[in-house]
């Protein structure tokens, strides 16, 4: 059989969904990080696909900005977690709970 | 001649201004001594007008004035100015002459009071705007002087104010007169809607192009108008309590010329009632209900002056009873001679009660004649015309009403005819109370009629008599005129049909044609005189010998068929317990309610979305899933 | 919509097959480690696979560019955060403090899944193209014969420094401002020491010159604060 670009966007579904799930269900500050991480790769794959189904140069353009931008976040992300959870180990996510109503 | 007609309202209205400026510095007596001759020279220029307008030859008798235009507003133009014919100096020159002889008498009368100038400026205040109503050329001129008499119907029956009874009776004049006013100035903006002017020669003009359905409703909302302010029913209860005025106040004013106004305005709308039957029946029919009822209750009262109230009620029904069958100047006729009889009747009970200390009860006069012969002369007068005996002026003018009434429908004949009989009846009585049988009489108090004359301040025993020659002079002239103003419409003669004939310009063509044979105008005639004869025999059979009979005088009629006190426990009472209804639970519970719980309710629904509020990332992230799920639904919708 | 049959040959579906098994497998593990260094070699992994597949669609400098930026220089610095904080003690899995949590995830995640898959299979609402250019150009663009193809990375490039010309720059500025902005983060609150009293011997206070609240274990405890109005605490 013959793989066409429906396979591939199913993969990418896959890999957005594992990823989304993930995030919602780790407590882990830095593996909620990682499950983000994860979708970005899944938004890449699909941003590729459509690249070569289009013939189109533009999405590979594309996920190379957004590889850039998902490192700046990544560095800045980080920088956040580290001023937060300096003084805390062990903390989760569920304990910052300041703005709660 | 007919240009000096500008003068008959100016004059008393320049006394009422010369009396405000300077009444207190004039005093007593001059002061009403001013405001009299006021009103007599306006009663000269009235007959000086009346001769000129005889002068002219018969299709020739309508002449306007215009001073100048009051105001203008988009098609409508009303003018201030007057309206010359027979029916409107018939009216001026009556209402001149009665006021006048009033005026007399009120000098005599409010002798000891300290309001004496406030009392005369006043009187002429609302003669000015009386003449203002039957001169005006147009309605809202009517209207201005309908809506002057009636406030100074308030302040004189208030004139005494410190009296509760007194105030309050002001106020209720002013109220049921309010509710007829309503209806005049709806008829007054229905009238310029379809005819699109207020003048009176051009709505006439512009009656055939009305419908009949409009024609109908003006018609019944002027009615509603007389009806307030000439105490018919429904609106009458104010008339009885408006005795607390002085009793100069109500034979003026309660007697003679304001609550005739609601006539004279039948009258002078009749090409408008003839082209719409259906308000004329209303008419009719109210105004032979009115006059029965007033007459029953009459027999019933004690207090002199609501017998005479009562009295007044019941004949201004039998005028609008001849207005509504088309009979306008039987109408007018009746309205001339009652005037006289009545303002007769009324200025003789002021004597009288003037004389017994202000004592009011008839059941605590008695065996007057001799003391006042000429009180109880003029009095006995006044009664037989009332009573239609002949040949006193009412019985030809009463005459005229029943016939009229006859041809429109039997039922209304024997309600009149009924009515008849009982006001000799009643009026049979008060006069034998009062002035003949035994002294009932009671040692002077307060009270009753305000505050004047010697003998109420005395304790001492009455002495009784006659007044003086300011308050006999004029029961002297109307006892005169009402014995022989019934020649000026004679039915005897076609000719002698003086009234009818003057009048002809301006009600003739409305008149219904009742032409009766001379053979059953003498027969009603005889049935006239009989009714009239049965009333007095059966009062003075009751009354001669005896004050008490109180079969005669059930509550039901005492208290006026209970119909002041239903309007009081309905209309009064009702208002307030509404008012405390709507303060204390709509505006408490509802108003507020509404109001509190809206603030309520955002409080409410904000405490239950802030619980979205969980402070959790995870949560946050979840909405946000769930916010993708919907938006890739819509698109695989959208796709799809 | 057509596409094009790229992997019509069996070693094109074997590569893919197995990237994908490797990739999906890494996701299962980056969600599924207890141990927070353990997910993230899962997510290296994910990444190799996702490398290969843009190998297979003709990405050439992007498999590269993961490999070299992604995963040798991103997930790095997850490690090294890692370590530098000590979080790396294994969460249990097990207990769920959110009450619904997660069944209502799971939930989602299923379909979000569904509806991509559906659109997957269906046409799609936008057919335009970009103006971005072709993948596949012929070599004529980058200085080759005619018959040869660009190779992927001239392409790309051409179109960076061209048709996105201001994206790559405002994206060098933003990588700019990160840098910046993580320095400013992590740095940990300076001493003043020039207000020190010589006399006390004791050190200077340190000053609430924090630029990120302080959130103290007081939070934990916090729980059932029924104030109405949201208040900072970030106060020592």
């Amino acid at each position: 059989m013959s793989i066409n670009a429906s396979w591939y966007l199913t993969l990418a579904a896959i890999l957005f969904s594992i990823g989304a799930v993930g995030l919602l269900v780790r407590r882990n500050v830095i593996v909620m990080f990682m499950c983000v991480e994860l979708m970005l790769n899944a938004a890449n794959l699909t941003f590729v696909t459509f690249a070569r189904q289009l013939n189109d140069i533009g999405g590979q353009a594309a996920v190379f900005f957004v590889l850039v931008v998902a490192a700046a976040e990544v560095v800045v992300g980080l920088g956040i977690i580290v001023a937060i959870f300096r003084r805390r180990l062990g903390a989760t996510a569920d304990d910052i709970h300041v703005l709660k109503g | 001649m007919l240009r000096a007609a500008f003068l008959i309202p100016l004059f008393p209205f320049v006394g009422f201004l010369v009396l405000t400026a300077f009444g207190r510095k004039l005093g007593n007596p001059r002061a009403g001594w001013l405001a009299t001759i006021m009103v007599l020279a306006s009663f000269v220029v009235s007959v000086v007008v009346f001769a000129g307008l005889l002068h002219r030859p018969a299709g020739n008798r309508s002449y306007t004035e215009t001073w100048y235009t009051w105001f203008a507003v988009d098609r409508l133009r009303v003018t201030a100015g007057l309206l010359v014919d027979p029916l409107s100096m018939t009216m001026a020159t009556f209402v001149t002459g009665v006021s006048a002889l009033i005026h007399l008498y009120s000098i005599g009368y409010m002798e000891h009071d300290e309001q004496f100038p406030k009392f005369f400026l006043y009187l002429n205040l609302f003669v000015a705007s009386m003449l203002i109503l039957v001169l005006a050329g147009n309605f809202l001129l009517t209207f201005l002087g309908w809506e002057g008499v009636g406030v100074c119907s308030y302040f004189l029956i208030a004139f005494w104010f410190d009296r509760p009874t007194a105030a309050s009776a002001g106020k209720k004049a002013m109220i049921f007169n309010r509710i007829g006013d309503a209806g005049f100035l709806l008829a007054m903006f229905l009238t310029y809607e379809r005819t699109g002017s207020l003048q009176y020669s051009t709505v006439f003009a512009r009656l055939p192009h009305v419908g009949t359905p409009s024609l109908t409703a003006i018609a019944l909302l002027l009615f509603l108008g007389a009806v307030g302010k000439s105490a018919q029913l429904p609106l009458y209860p104010w008339l009885a309590d408006a005795m607390e005025g002085p009793t100069p106040v109500s034979a003026l004013i309660h007697a003679a010329t304001m609550v005739t106004a609601g006539v004279y305005l039948m009258c002078r709308i009749s090409p408008i009632l003839f082209r719409a039957p259906d308000a004329a029946h209303v008419i009719a029919i109210v105004g032979a209900a009115t006059a029965f009822l007033g007459a029953t209750i009459a027999c019933a009262q004690n207090d002199i002056k609501k017998i005479l109230a009562y009295s007044t009620i019941s004949q201004l029904g039998y005028m609008f009873l001849a207005a509504g069958v088309g009979a306008y100047v039987a109408a007018i006729f009746l309205m001339l001679t009652h005037a006289f009889y009545k303002a007769l009747l009324f200025l003789g009970a002021g004597s009288v009660i003037h004389a017994m200390g202000d004592e009011q009860d008839t059941k605590r006069f008695g065996a007057l004649a001799k003391l006042m012969p000429i009180t109880a002369v003029t009095f006995l007068i006044g009664w037989l015309s009332i009573g239609g005996v002949p040949p006193f002026s009412g019985f030809w003018s009463k005459g005229d009403v029943l016939m009229n009434a006859w041809a429109e429908s039997p039922a209304l004949y024997i309600v009149a005819a009924l009515t008849a009989v009982l006001t000799a009846y009643y009026l049979g009585r008060c006069y034998l109370l009062t002035f003949r049988g035994q002294q009932r009489w009671v040692e002077a108090r307060p009270g009753g009629d305000g505050s004047h004359g010697a003998h109420a301040e005395g304790h001492g025993p009455l002495e009784p008599h006659d007044p003086g020659w300011v308050m006999t002079l004029p029961l002297v002239v109307l006892a005169a005129a009402s014995t022989i103003a019934g020649v000026i419409n004679l039915p005897i003669h076609p000719h002698w049909v003086f009234l009818e004939r003057w009048l002809n310009p301006v009600v003739g063509a409305q008149l219904l044609n009742h032409h009766f044979s001379v053979g059953s105008e003498w027969g009603f005639a005889l049935g006239d005189a009989v009714l009239a004869g049965l009333g007095v025999a059966i009062a003075v059979g009751l009354w001669r010998n005896t004050a008490e009979r109180p079969a005669a005088e059930p509550t039901f009629l005492r208290r006026a068929w209970f119909i002041d006190a239903a309007y009081d426990r309905i209309i009064a009472r009702g208002s307030t317990e509404l008012a405390v209804l709507t303060s204390d639970d709509v505006e408490t519970k509802v108003i507020d309610g509404a109001v509190n719980g809206l603030g309520a309710f955002f409080a409410a629904a904000g405490r239950r979305l802030r619980t979205v509020q969980t402070g959790y990332v995870r949560n946050y992230a979840l909405g946000l899933m769930g916010g993708l799920v919907i938006l890739l639904a819509y698109v695989a919708v959208k796709a799809g | 919509m057509h596409g094009l049959l790229l992997a019509s040959t069996v070693p094109d579906a074997l590569t893919f097959a197995v990237a994908a098994v490797i990739s999906v497998t890494g996701a299962l593990g980056v969600v599924l480690s207890r141990h927070p260094v353990h997910a993230a070699l899962m997510l290296i992994m994910t990444m190799f696979g996702v490398a290969v597949l843009f190998v297979e669609e003709n990405a050439q400098f992007l498999a590269a560019v993961q490999i070299i930026v992604y995963a040798g220089a991103i997930v790095v610095l997850f490690l090294f955060v890692i370590m530098l904080l000590g979080i790396d003690k294994a969460e249990s899995i097990a207990a769920e403090p959110l009450k619904g949590q997660r069944p209502t995830a799971v939930l989602l995640g299923l379909l979000v899944l569904a509806e991509v898959v559906l659109l997957a299979r269906g046409r799609w609402p936008t057919g335009a193209h970009s103006t971005a250019g072709a993948l596949s150009q012929a070599g004529t663009n980058c200085g080759l014969s005619a018959q040869a193809t660009c190779p992927n990375v001239n392409v790309l490039g051409q179109s960076i420094f061209t048709t996105f010309l201001l994206p790559f720059e405002v994206t060098s500025a933003l990588l700019v401002i990160a840098v910046i902005g993580a320095v400013v983060l992590a740095r940990r609150p300076h001493r003043l020491g020039t207000d020190t009293d010589p006399d006390s011997g004791t050190a200077p206070e340190e000053p609430d010159t924090d630029l990120v609240p302080d959130f103290s274990a007081r939070d934990i405890t916090a729980e059932g604060d029924d104030t109405t109005d949201t208040t900072q605490e970030g106060d020592q």
